[in-house]
């Protein structure tokens, strides 16, 4: 029988395919980009055009360290365990200095994970866990984007400003959601001891049964509602509240509600008066800002979503990196994001020595429509320095991940 | 009062879409015994045509012949996937079609991607049903009690058809008997394309009918495919007053739990659908499956026998290069080669069951998954040392196979999968819900070897020596007294029992052999990744393996581990492109076409064709 044999010849054969990939024999830096381009198109799109608008930018102004940057994009099929084994072919087949990507919290914590132990560097740029630069934070893991901790008590910051007592809260039942749940509960208890959390509701994620889970929270009778559902979990939150009158006359606080990437399918039912985070792209007239907006719409005729500033922002902050550092070694580019200085569109971030995490906020600001499609009013940048935990909180957390 | 009744109301009309994908499902399967996994791939084309159709056709007459016209459409292209795809493997072994299926989802997504673009559609509302109407002070959307007065006229047409036409007579005489019925000089092929065109065309209806209640995204086939299953097997395979009970009844409580039990979304469909089974082991108006087909269909399998001579010394020669691969390969390769490893030891253990067996198991990742949550637990809060963890996770996993399958073995066929899949299923919703234990979706991290196992080399020799043991270890035990009782149990159990073999008890020892086998692998995984994540429970992590199996070839020993080494091998290549789903779907339809009999079967019935390798009944 030939079976084993024809197994071993199978083995051999995808041996030698990847083996002989074409390896672009350039004299370039190289850096490993992995994310879930298929499973979360609509939001990893978005991101890589934000990148490679960047690499442009940064290769025509002389690239860094004096060679050209390259990004090496790679699809993990949204697993964990497939970013784990790409990384390691990225970083010691392809040549790549370091690692950034993910959107997803559970594939960003597998690299981080495999960052510590083979100690490469990796930039986390739009996983929002907190668990990513505190509970498991580890040496040679950074993260950009403000995570569900800064995000939901910048929410909490405006809730505690109205006189609600009585909250509900809706959010996936899943890790972010209860992390985000869990966030906005303790910052908004700190500012107002006195309010009440009177139903929760945990639909499953994209799964959502929006008529009933209306139905509970209206039941619940609440003054505020705070809202972690996002994609299509929210539009039918949105549209099954809507239709019943779950939002008339209660505050409304939504977790990235605003942002484009789940504001835009909304069209002229995006929930007016609901205060959230997002990025209020067409409003900003001024500034580094305006400039990124302008320059991404010359460029893509199309206007930047909340992943095209993060794609952006990862190139500017992994250029920044590596010129401080001076060379491509592991340990010079960590050492070298120690209070790291960034200069982006949403202005001037620093990466956290104490626990890894960039500076960079969220917009805050308040559903309207405009032109039949949703935008921000009254909005605000609230800076992510002053929305973090203390330092010996955070010494604490991070204490016991390692 | 009003209250409740608002909550029953919200409940049927959550029931409708549901009812009419799953009464597809249920049509196809009982008349064609397809497994459709593409069937979420056709509600979402219904929802995107029918998305499209109503952005140009204006007003309350477009609106519902939009929903028309995504019917019709969504049911040509389901002609057509029946005539290209599945009519060629009609002759394949049990359930083969499957894997066809599986291929067609994953270029319909990319398809759709393609056509479409990535963002998320929100469905228009249908014009003139846009507000509420309040019962008993309640708040009901109007739409929610049109698609409750729908409903009713769907399943009456189709019962109409099924009951009442020359059609739904062949229809049914198929149900029972297809070959029957093809004896009688039924043309089988156009009956099957018919019940494939109507099943397709209600799930895209299915699709249309909710997009003013959601929208259309690139997430919702699979998101409704164990909704859809699991109504279809509470309602019994091929009943469709079952599937409309059997959507109403989990709709119905759905709301309940989400108001009563907040916490429940995950787990209280799979609940429902285990506490059916045991009480109806063929749903609530199932029949007992008649014993399958007349004998098997195509050709009789072989009997297996030990690799002969040349074989031998050709897996020898195979092994041996892959024990210097260290000194020839760079260490990404190894790292390739150790994933592949513990993959095809994972779909060789399910290979075990299925091809050996015929128990075929849909929810096999629960042990891959449940060994890896073991070492990685033990780990975590033990500090137990890798060595043991190793040990400790085919154990674990064993065990919670024999549990398991204590309970599924009651059930035969399509249910006993259906079962496993559940109890994989709940396994899962367990490990995601549990979080201050398990992490939750965070998963398990920092997980690695130990310090003498920890280089790339190391590992991989561990990984080797281990998986390639396994295999070793399961193909002996095929050819032991045991897999003899095994494969007597499989082909009849009547005459098994006659000759003595207690067929239950021994099909649940494999149960448990199979289960700690992948728990084996489960452990080995943990430890290359360093992390584990409740995604390594999930339906799709069973649906790898299962995909695998199939397209390595059920009938051949090798199927597993042959199926495993090509997909993964291709699957690392081809994720490298830009369209990828696209090309691996078109590729695993291209193999499941040129290759009916599986990777392994049909390259042994070329080699015998062309001389290669003597036929049996020859030697």
């Amino acid at each position: 029988m030939k079976r084993m044999t024809f197994l071993k010849g199978l083995v051999g054969a995808a041996a030698i395919a990847a083996i002989g990939l074409p390896v672009v024999a350039q004299e370039t830096i190289k850096i490993g980009e992995i994310n879930h381009y298929k499973r979360m198109a609509a939001f990893a799109g978005p991101y890589k055009l934000g990148i490679e608008m960047a690499l442009e930018e940064v290769n025509a102004a002389g690239g860094v360290l004096g060679k050209p940057m390259e990004f090496i994009f790679r699809d993990d099929q949204g697993k964990p365990g497939e970013a784990v084994k790409i990384a390691e072919e990225l970083m010691t087949r392809d040549g790549a200095v370091m690692l950034t990507g993910t959107i997803l919290s559970n594939v960003g914590l597998a690299i981080s994970s495999l960052a510590a132990e083979k100690k490469y560097v990796y930039l986390a740029s739009e996983p929002l866990a907190d668990a990513i630069t505190w509970s498991k934070g580890n040496d040679y893991t950074f993260r950009l984007r403000s995570s569900t901790y800064m995000q939901a008590a910048m929410l909490a910051e405006e809730a505690a400003k109205t006189d609600a007592i009585r909250y509900a809260t809706i959010a996936p039942n899943y890790a972010y959601g209860k992390d985000a749940v869990a966030a906005f509960k303790k910052a908004l208890t700190k500012l107002k001891p006195e309010v009440e959390f009177v139903a929760e509701q945990w639909p499953a994620l994209f799964k959502i049964d929006a008529g009933a889970e209306a139905q509970a929270l209206e039941r619940a009778k609440p003054d505020a509602i705070y809202n972690v559902t996002f994609g299509g979990d929210l539009a039918k939150f949105v549209r099954e509240g809507g239709t019943r009158g779950l939002f008339e006359g209660r505050n409304v606080y939504g977790l990235l509600s605003g942002e484009p990437e789940y504001m835009d399918p909304l069209g002229d039912e995006a929930p007016e008066g609901w205060v959230v985070t997002g990025y209020p792209w067409s409003e900003i007239t001024e500034g580094p800002g305006k400039v990124f907006v302008d320059a991404y719409m010359a460029k893509y005729d199309d206007h930047p979503r909340i992943g095209s500033l993060v794609g952006y922002m990862t190139v500017q902050s992994i250029a920044a990196v590596l010129e401080k550092a001076g060379s491509t070694d592991s340990e010079a580019i960590r050492a070298a994001f120690a209070d790291l200085p960034v200069s982006t569109p949403v202005g001037d971030i620093t990466f956290r020595a104490q626990d890894h995490q960039a500076t960079m906020g969220a917009y805050v600001g308040t559903i309207a429509l405009k032109d039949g499609k949703g935008t921000l009013e009254n909005w605000v940048y609230k800076d992510g320095a002053d929305y973090t935990l203390s330092d010996e909180e955070v010494m604490k957390l991070r204490g016991s991940g390692n | 009062m009003g209250f409740f009744i608002a909550q029953i109301l919200t409940g049927l009309a959550n029931a409708s879409a549901l009812f009419m994908v799953a009464s597809g499902l249920s049509l196809i399967f009982g008349v064609t015994r397809i497994v459709n996994f593409a069937h979420g791939s056709f509600y979402m084309l219904g929802a995107y045509v029918g998305y499209s159709f109503m952005q140009v056709l204006p007003g309350a007459w477009g609106f519902w012949t939009s929903i028309l016209l995504a019917g019709l459409v969504v049911g040509i292209i389901g002609i057509v996937v029946e005539m290209l795809v599945l009519r060629p493997v009609y002759k394949a072994p049990e359930l083969f079609q499957l894997v066809a299926t599986f291929g067609v989802i994953l270029v319909v997504q990319d398809l759709t991607l393609l056509i479409w673009g990535a963002d998320d559609f929100l469905g228009p509302r249908a014009p003139g049903l846009k507000g509420i109407i309040r019962i008993m002070g309640e708040p009901v959307p109007k739409y929610d009690l049109a698609l409750i007065a729908l409903t009713p006229f769907v399943a009456f047409a189709l019962w109409w058809l099924i009951t009442k036409t020359r059609t739904g007579i062949l229809v049914r005489a198929a149900t029972q008997d297809r070959e029957m019925v093809g004896a009688l000089g039924v043309n089988q092929a156009w009956l099957f394309t018919g019940v494939f065109f109507l099943g397709c065309a209600l799930a895209g209806l299915g699709g249309a009918v909710q997009l003013p209640k959601g929208g259309a995204d690139l997430l919702m086939d699979f998101n409704i495919l164990s909704a859809i299953f699991v109504v279809v097997v509470i309602g019994g395979m091929g009943s469709l007053p079952g599937a409309y009970v059997a959507a109403v009844l989990i709709s119905v409580l759905n709301v309940f739990g989400v108001n009563y039990l907040p916490q429940s979304t995950l787990a209280l469909m799979f609940v429902v659908m285990v506490v059916v089974l045991i009480f109806r082991p063929f749903g609530l108006f199932g029949r007992e499956e008649v014993a399958g087909e007349h004998g098997q269909v195509g050709e009789p399998e072989r009997p297996i026998k030990p690799a002969g001579q040349t074989a031998r010394m050709i897996v020898m020669a195979g092994l041996v290069l892959l024990a210097f691969l260290p000194l020839i390969g760079d260490s990404f390769l190894l790292v390739l080669i150790t994933d592949i490893a513990i993959f095809c030891l994972f779909a060789a253990s399910l290979h075990f069951l299925l091809g050996l067996g015929g128990l075929v198991s849909f929810g096999h990742a629960a042990y891959f998954g449940g060994g890896a949550y073991a070492a990685a637990l033990l780990v975590t809060y033990a500090g137990t040392p890798m060595e043991l963890a190793l040990i400790l996770a085919p154990l674990a996993a064993g065990l919670t196979a024999i549990i398991f399958g204590w309970v599924c073995l009651r059930l035969t066929g399509v249910y006993f999968a259906m079962l496993t899949l559940a109890f994989a299923q709940l396994l899962w919703s367990l490990v995601f819900q549990w979080g201050d234990f398990t992490g939750g979706d965070d998963g398990l991290v920092d997980i690695w070897p130990s310090e003498w196992a920890s280089g790339t080399t190391t590992f991989y020799y561990l990984a080797l020596v281990l998986c390639i043991g396994g295999i070793i270890i399961l193909r002996h035990t095929a050819h032991a007294p045991f897999g003899y009782a095994l494969r007597g149990a499989r082909d009849s159990a009547r005459q098994a029992e006659a000759t003595g073999i207690n067929t239950k008890h021994v099909q649940w020892v494999a149960f448990g052999f199979a289960g700690a086998m992948a728990g084996i692998a489960g452990g080995l995984f943990v430890f290359s990744k360093g992390s584990i994540f409740p995604n390594e429970l999930e339906i799709a992590r069973s649906f790898d393996a299962l995909i695998v199996v199939f397209l390595g070839g059920v009938k051949t020993l090798a199927g597993g581990v042959v199926g495993g080494a090509a997909l993964e091998g291709a699957k690392d290549y081809i994720t490298r492109f830009e369209y990828w789903r696209l090309l691996l779907g078109l590729l695993i339809i291209f193999v499941v076409i040129v290759a009916p009999d599986g990777i392994a079967g049909t390259l042994r019935k070329w080699a015998e064709k062309i001389g290669l390798m003597k036929r049996e009944d020859q030697a």
